[in-house]
């Protein structure tokens, strides 16, 4: 069935189809017309879930923790300054090793106060152990929250879908919705192997002292330092396990098969605009234009961030000549995550892309195709070996 | 780079119905062979009687630009007073059409030097006629976009108003449409 409706209602559907049995959230700009769609569908028994309606995000992330321990598909969602709030949570959530799917609606992060779109939030949280994925139009979020429930429990780490604040959360366009049936074929009940109730009493994360023990059989129980290490190494089995599941997807919806990059116009290009989020939709565009005029330029949306798929790119961006990367986030004092993560990966291949970094639209200051052409020309016309240094920003529409 | 993209920015008032007018015309215009409808309110926060803006985008392919239209080939105003608080055609293209409710008719917009097409209907009045409360003005201004800019049958899009409003307010509305579509001149 095809819908011409919001974001936020294409994650509420997609949070419906996924089955979910307890929603916990609290409403915030500009996720709020996703949680209301939700509490509307459990209020008319269209959604058989309890919603718990709690007065704060950190509230939200606690019940989502406790429902998961107790072997519930659980969601919730937020933005901005609601998932900063929950920040403790979401170490804890993936210290935990409790599946669930949190959607983040980017929004900028005071101060000073600011309601509009940029992907500072979600970056700023890039270390607390969440897989985080990056929707780039209302399709992807729909079928990107159903796969994610499906990798979040195949290897009990949680995971953030993100897309951007208005631009996505509330612009309509058409998607697909899949048959409920094909869901629950796709997406089984979700069962926790180590399920907390009354009837099994169990003390999960106690205290756990900085060396590792041997248990009461006398073998070796693992102690912080390995979970942690178990953390890393099996999230980045995540990038593999996803492509895994995308081809399942991709069999019963028809849609997928470029779950973690999507290229744009890359076979033979000599640069390329690489992006998170919407951005990177609209860079086909941009590609489009440039092409006609000569310029051999393609587009790399990157779909994950968190585990950071370093072979992906390492192979689809060595020997280009230069990577222009657009950000919708920093980190003040250096310069755009992707840009220093697409680096480090680069870092020690033979042919290494000159690389320059962009920063826009924060606080949701407005950009367009023209910013990223005119950002693309200045690039590719700098001097061979002039590359951008690592702490270089092009900041585009200051002063607008 | 999407030159055969027609871009339509409404402004109206917050409460007026801007958004669900343009929504209407993206539901039909989808439902008319234009796979490529992307429509948006004005981002961030709404107060009532405000001016707001709507952007909606439609093609024949696939739409990637997302953000707000700068430079529109149409743009719609609910009610002439608008013209007080907004440049309602800032941006717009060389030739680009201007469709007001009014009834000024065409002194109402003196084009600030710019050459513009203009289609005027006093949609408060025949909405009124049609028998909607005065001020209900979303639905007519529908019909004379669709005089002024046949993209959509007109047939597709009153179908599209009554599902909108149901068996209750439908008929009125639709009514709304019909006539203010009969009655649009181009200045």
């Amino acid at each position: 069935m095809q819908v011409f409706d919001s974001g936020n209602v294409a994650a509420a559907t997609s949070v419906k189809l996924a089955r979910v049995q307890v929603v916990a959230a609290y409403p915030i700009t500009p996720q709020t017309p996703l949680t209301e769609k939700l509490s509307q569908y459990v209020d008319s028994q269209v959604m058989d879930a309890e919603y718990v309606a709690v007065e704060s995000e950190h509230s939200a992330m606690a019940v989502c923790i406790g429902a998961s321990s107790a072997g519930a598909r659980a969601f919730t969602a937020t933005s901005s300054h609601g998932l900063l709030y929950m920040a403790e949570q979401l170490h804890w959530t993936a210290g935990a090793r409790l599946p669930m799917v949190m959607c983040v609606v980017n929004r900028a992060v005071g101060a000073p106060f600011s309601i509009w779109n940029d992907q500072q939030d979600s970056i700023s949280q890039r270390d607390c152990g969440w897989i985080q994925l990056y929707a780039s139009d209302h399709q992807e979020i729909l079928d990107t929250v159903i796969k994610a429930y499906r990798l979040s429990e195949r290897i009990c780490i949680p995971v953030m879908v993100c897309y951007d604040g208005y631009y996505l959360s509330h612009t309509y366009m058409p998607y697909r919705v899949p048959e409920q049936s094909a869901v629950d074929a796709f997406l089984p009940p979700y069962t926790y192997r180590h399920t907390l109730g009354p009837e099994k009493p169990t003390s999960l994360n106690t205290v756990t002292l900085p060396g590792g023990r041997t248990d009461i059989h006398g073998n070796f129980a693992p102690g912080y330092m390995e979970l942690r290490e178990s953390l890393d190494s099996e999230m980045k089995k995540a990038v593999a396990i996803y492509s895994e599941i995308d081809a399942e997807y991709l069999d019963i919806a028809g849609r997928g098969g470029d779950p973690i990059v999507q290229c744009y116009l890359c076979d033979d290009a000599e640069y390329v605009a690489v992006a998170l989020g919407s951005m990177g939709r609209q860079l086909h565009d941009v590609a489009d234009g440039l092409r006609e005029e000569g310029i051999k330029i393609g587009v790399l949306s990157l779909a994950m961030f968190r585990p950071f798929p370093a072979d992906i790119l390492r192979a689809q961006l060595s020997g280009r000549k230069a990577l222009i990367v657009f950000e919708k986030a920093f980190s003040p004092g250096q310069s755009g995550a992707l840009r220093s993560e697409l680096q480090a990966a680069l870092y020690g291949e033979a042919s290494q892309p000159e690389l320059f970094n962009y920063i826009l639209g924060l606080g949701g200051r407005s950009y367009s195709s023209v910013d990223f052409r005119s950002s693309i020309i200045e690039s590719i016309q700098r001097k061979p070996g002039e590359t951008g240094r690592c702490e270089e920003i092009g900041w585009i529409g200051l002063g607008r | 780079m999407r030159d055969k993209t027609i871009q339509i920015r409404w402004h109206g008032r917050g409460g007026q119905g801007a958004i669900t007018a343009a929504k209407i015309f993206a539901h039909a215009a989808f439902g008319a062979d234009y796979p490529g409808v992307v429509m948006a309110p004005s981002f961030g926060t709404e107060r009532r009687g405000a001016p707001v803006e709507v952007s909606l985008k439609i093609s024949k392919a696939r739409i990637n630009d997302l953000c707000p239209i700068e430079n529109p080939d149409v743009v719609v105003v609910l009610d002439d007073s608008i013209l007080r608080d907004a440049d309602v055609c800032k941006g717009i293209k060389p030739e680009g059409l201007l469709v007001i409710n009014t009834a000024r008719g065409k002194d109402v917009y003196e084009g600030n030097g710019k050459e513009l097409r203009l289609a005027t209907a006093d949609v408060t009045r025949l909405a009124e006629e049609a028998g909607l409360k005065r001020g209900i003005v979303n639905t007519g201004i529908i019909g004379a976009l669709a005089k002024a800019l046949p993209i959509v049958p007109l047939q597709t899009l009153l179908d599209a108003i009554a599902t909108e409003f149901g068996k209750a307010r439908g008929p009125a509305n639709v009514e709304a449409a019909r006539l203010s579509h009969e009655h649009t001149r181009m200045e």
